[in-house]
């Protein structure tokens, strides 16, 4: 297969799994007449008909419930927000309901639902458009989290996705859609809760997921041309933590650097950070550096968005005063 | 809508109605006690005085039908089949209850009756059972949901939202307001643009709406005889709003200070357990014996229950870990 975008790969995903599964059905806001906000469904409505393709009202707690009740009663609903942002209209339903039926059923019930939804900051959207809420979400018992970084990643991902009985949320970076890469011929799956070494080092363990992930290969690269030999770690699940992966590289390269877009305060590397002192704290040659978004809401100013964003010039300074290179 | 359905319905069906309303009341009445005594915790909602709608409205189902419900559901989940064992040893919190003990009062299941709760967040069940009614017109099961809610849901952006998605998308599901006329201790008509009239709540929506009376076994099964067959044809969702009143307070630690003893008393006159045992008696299809009978059977079928949940096991420590995900 020639090289495709994250959204080529969503979309195929997305056409395989409602031509392989008559009881798979998209819904949400746009994504069939329109095509999508950001594109992934162009398309399906008119191959698959409304009935697999449905264009909801602008009424996120009924049509996320509604998919969830679908889920019990059989079904295998994608349901997709138009921005992640939107999804706080919904936290209720998947929350106390999609998330806690199994527990509070003592077992009875299951919710096969996947949910999508774009998310992250950059394109001057300001504070209700831009956040990234994933790591609240993937603080939640009974969701799982996943965010593709890679075209193959979110194939994978979202294969797993559909394939797990339990409630599964997939973000999309707004600003990886195009981002380029291979994704095998063969048939593949991506592990939900398995983290990946994106680059092997020896010198520095950088932790990072979705658009930081750029960032994390940016700083990696810097330090290279610095002879300093960095491993870098995509999460891809957000929940659950791959945790091992992590603690055997920081066993190894003494040093961390955890970078996300989330604000830097209740950030899911602020749990990261606690895990890694729990379980590899004498391996660690210094505090660990952390650098997330500034904890402003976000600024539509171009200029202003790009400082209160992470950097790979945050990073390399936070590094720097951790461990002194 | 007042039943006309007396005559139509056979002795056994009337008095099973009657039976199962029972059973609800006195499985109430003994859980409000086993709650005094500390052996029930977290909140307790009774359901003493609305039962003839669980009964009434549940009797009209087959088994593909769904049913979901509020927080006051221990009456919808018996009505339903829910074993009275089962439920009880849910509420004292015990392993053999129908979560394990991990859901308590407010959330009572039984899947294998397509029994989805006990929902806690008030209106946010609706668009669960939308869900479902939605999955069963996609499988042409021609099943219905039935979603329960209170007067307190009708001001939560969750039922405005449902209604209108239930109408465009034609869902087999009938929503069943039970008006009990107070949101916890706040009376409907204190925070209601339209002073609690709930009656045509679903017009704006173009989903009928039917009145009925909510202490009325009969008159509720018949008004939603008609909306789940219409449901059932394909002719989309329906709106019932009953009437009701609960004899107790909102929970076990409400004081009640918001209503009057005469307004209760007024509405204890019509007790749905002799509004349906007048009926009965008056056109000869029962004795005053029968009924004692059949309240004395049902007195020790809840005897048994309270029994077995104080004789079973708590759930083991381990149980904590188990169903946050499938596999656990």
């Amino acid at each position: 297969m020639p090289e495709i975008n994250i959204r080529d790969a969503l979309q195929m995903g997305h056409h395989e799994a409602l031509e392989g599964d008559p009881d798979v059905l998209i819904m949400g806001e746009d994504i069939g007449a329109y095509g999508g906000a950001y594109s992934v469904t162009a398309g399906l409505l008119d191959e698959f008909g409304p009935n697999r393709v449905r264009d909801t009202p602008i009424s996120e707690a009924a049509f996320v419930g509604a998919g969830i009740g679908a889920a019990v009663g059989g079904l295998k609903p994608i349901v997709e927000y138009m921005n992640l942002n939107f999804a706080l209209l919904a936290f209720d339903q998947m929350i106390n309901i999609g998330a806690s039926l199994r527990y509070m059923s003592g077992g009875q019930v299951s919710v096969p639902i996947v949910y999508r939804a774009p998310t992250g900051g950059g394109i001057q959207l300001a504070a209700t458009h831009s956040r990234s809420y994933e790591n609240w979400l993937a603080a939640v018992p009974g969701m799982k989290v996943v965010a593709p970084s890679t075209p193959a990643d979110a194939l994978g991902l979202l294969r797993s996705a559909l394939a797990d009985p339990d409630p599964v949320l997939v973000v999309e970076h707004v600003l990886m859609y195009q981002r380029k890469g291979m994704v095998p011929d063969e048939h593949f799956t991506v592990p939900i809760g398995k983290a990946d070494i994106r680059r092997p080092g020896s010198d520095v363990t950088i932790v990072s997921y979705h658009h930081a992930m750029i960032t994390a290969m940016e700083v990696a690269d810097k330090l290279a041309a610095r002879d300093i030999s960095a491993e870098v770690i995509d999460l891809r699940s957000l929940r659950p933590l791959d945790m091992p992966t992590v603690i055997e590289s920081v066993q190894k390269t003494n040093r961390v650097l955890l970078i996300e877009e989330n604000w830097k305060t209740g950030g899911i590397m602020g749990e990261i950070a606690a895990q890694i002192q729990e379980d590899a704290f004498d391996y660690l040659d210094g505090p660990i550096a952390r650098v997330g978004s500034e904890d402003v809401p976000h600024p539509y100013n171009r200029g202003l968005e790009q400082s209160m964003l992470p950097s790979s010039d945050k990073a390399l300074a936070a590094l720097s005063t951790a461990y002194g290179i | 809508m007042q039943a006309e359905a007396v005559d139509t319905s056979s002795k056994t069906e009337l008095l099973n109605l009657y039976q199962q309303m029972y059973l609800i009341r006195e499985f109430e009445e003994r859980s409000g006690e086993m709650y005094t005594r500390g052996l029930i915790r977290g909140f307790l909602h009774l359901y003493s005085g609305e039962e003839a709608i669980a009964v009434g409205a549940i009797s009209t189902l087959e088994d593909r039908d769904s049913v979901v419900t509020h927080y006051r559901d221990h009456g919808h989940a018996l009505a339903r089949g829910m074993d009275p064992k089962v439920a009880m040893a849910e509420l004292f919190g015990k392993a053999t209850g129908s979560s394990k003990g991990k859901g308590g009062s407010m959330h009572l299941f039984q899947a294998s009756r397509n029994f989805y709760g006990g929902h806690a967040i008030v209106g946010g069940h609706l668009p669960l059972a939308a869900g479902l009614a939605m999955a069963a017109q996609y499988k042409d099961t021609g099943g219905v949901a039935l979603c329960f809610m209170g007067d307190g849901s009708m001001n939560e952006g969750e039922f405005h939202e449902t209604l209108n998605l239930a109408s465009v998308w034609k869902l087999p599901m009938i929503f069943f307001l039970e008006n009990n006329l107070y949101g916890m201790g706040t009376a409907v008509d204190r925070v209601h643009a339209k002073g609690g009239d709930f009656d045509m709540a679903g017009a704006p929506y173009g989903i009928d709406c039917t009145v009925v009376d909510g202490m009325d076994v009969l008159a509720v099964r018949e008004a939603t005889t008609a909306a789940v067959e219409n449901a059932r044809s394909g002719a989309g969702p329906a709106y019932i709003e009953a009437k009701t009143f609960r004899f107790h307070g909102h929970s076990l630690s409400d004081p009640v200070k918001y209503r009057s003893r005469e307004e209760e008393q007024e509405w204890r006159k019509r007790d749905p357990l002799s509004v349906l045992s007048d009926q009965l008696l008056k056109q000869d299809l029962t004795t005053e014996q029968e009924l004692l009978e059949i309240r004395k059977s049902q007195d020790e079928v809840v005897r048994e229950a309270v029994k077995f949940a104080q004789d079973s096991p708590e759930p083991t420590g381990d149980e904590l870990y188990t169903d946050v995900y499938a596999g656990d």
